[in-house]
């Protein structure tokens, strides 16, 4: 077998240039294509958690379980609620007994008595998905079965979804887990059946005290836009670089 | 090149060319990129339509209103006015679907549900403590709570 250096040199070319060539450069957009994709842009969905208003009734988690067909009595659930207590001499406890489904009735947590003066702050911080614009759990699907929408919503196709739990693994927040009865990931989607028709999701509207609110970012009349702009908001685990979008008025330092 | 070398590389060939071609039936046309990222936005694209399409089960107090006036008049003017109807009675949506398939709504009278907003924790400073408290274990213990009050207005008490 013969090989001239022309010959060589061609092929190791022409082979490279095949490689680095994206085949999505040859992916035009149809006129309604591109039209479609603008119109969606209109619209970023983000969440905005007020924690001060928080009193831990989990009413939310019932609501969110209920609409979304999650199995009541399973320890999985889209949205939880924590309870943090931080005592006087500076330990921080913290405890969700099934995700706060049923509330917070009594003041002990994880089997632990606390005496109210011993209390140096409590306060309750509802966890959701965050709709990250960096979806870690995205990046890591080797099928292609959850991917970011138009409008921000990371969802998960559940018929394409082969249940390797990868993205349950790669969530800095926590938030998927395996449906049991539909044996693929799941996770919270800011109720996209119902913001995409106008209405709000069932935890905003089970929330008797306004401590959890939607907001379209690309919407600057938007009340709760106006709130994540203008007002100190924080959101969770920032240095992961994920971008979260769900943010929180009041969160404190113990918060993890 | 030599037989034993050739035979085995069209085998290997001809896999290959067989997944491409099972990939030609198996995946749905709709399946790509479809944003402008590949990272995020690959994916099967009539998905985002099954998800909107998902059942909705809470419907809402505008719902509620068109049939039970009165009720919902009443507990518009007292301090439950922004604790939304399903909270309590279930949801009204699909697979209860109230009023046409299912008459009544599983309402929920259990005291625990009180509970999750008027046990007294005792925090300092927080939205709970604010709320109208009671110590399980020292009011009307084994009692509904709606036995004596009114959940659509808490202020009044029973008839």
């Amino acid at each position: 077998m013969s090989c001239s250096r022309r010959d060589f040199l061609k092929d190791a070319v022409s082979g490279a240039a095949a490689t680095v060539l994206p085949l999505s450069a040859f992916v035009f957009l149809t006129t309604d294509e591109a039209k479609a994709a603008i119109a969606e842009a209109k619209v970023r969905w983000a969440f905005l958690v007020d924690t001060t208003k928080c009193v831990g009734c989990g009413l939310c988690v019932t609501a969110c379980k209920n609409e979304n067909e999650i199995p009541y009595d399973a320890p999985v659930t889209r949205t939880w609620v924590e309870r943090y207590v931080v005592t006087t001499d500076g330990r921080t406890l913290a405890d969700s007994p099934d995700g706060g489904r049923d509330g917070f009735t009594t003041g002990t947590i994880r089997d632990e008595e606390i005496d109210p003066e011993n209390v140096a702050k409590a306060f309750f911080v509802p966890k959701l998905c965050n709709q990250c614009d960096n979806p870690a759990c995205v990046q890591v699907c080797p099928v292609g079965a959850t991917y970011q929408t138009h409008d921000g919503v990371v969802l998960i196709d559940r018929e394409w979804c082969i249940g390797c739990g990868y993205c349950i693994m790669a969530c800095p927040y926590g938030v998927r887990f395996f449906h049991p009865e539909h044996k693929v990931a799941d996770k919270c989607n800011f109720c996209y059946h119902r913001i995409t028709k106008g209405m709000q999701p069932a935890c905003v509207d089970s929330c008797a005290f306004g401590a959890r609110r939607i907001a379209n970012l690309r919407d600057p009349d938007d009340p709760v836009t106006q709130i994540i702009t203008t007002e100190r908001v924080a959101v969770l685990k920032d240095e992961y670089g994920t971008k979260p979008h769900v943010f929180y008025i009041g969160l404190d330092a113990s918060v993890r | 090149m030599k037989r034993h070398v050739l035979h085995p590389l069209w085998v290997a060939i001809g896999l290959v060319g067989l997944i491409f071609l099972a990939r030609l039936f198996v995946v749905p046309d709709d399946f790509g990129v479809h944003g402008d990222s590949f990272t995020y936005n690959y994916h099967r694209l009539s998905n985002v339509q099954e998800w909107r399409d998902f059942p909705v089960k809470y419907q809402g107090r505008d719902s509620c209103v068109e049939c039970h006036e009165d009720n919902v008049r009443t507990q518009r003017r007292g301090p439950h006015k922004r604790i939304q109807c399903e909270n309590c009675h279930g949801p009204s949506g699909p697979s209860g679907n109230h009023p046409d398939e299912e008459e009544y709504l599983p309402l929920n009278k259990e005291r625990a549900l009180c509970m999750r907003c008027h046990a007294s924790l005792e925090y300092p400073d927080a939205a709970r403590s604010d709320l109208p408290s009671i110590h399980d274990r020292r009011h009307k213990r084994r009692r509904e709570c709606v036995e004596c009050h009114n959940p659509h207005d808490p202020r009044e008490d029973v008839e």
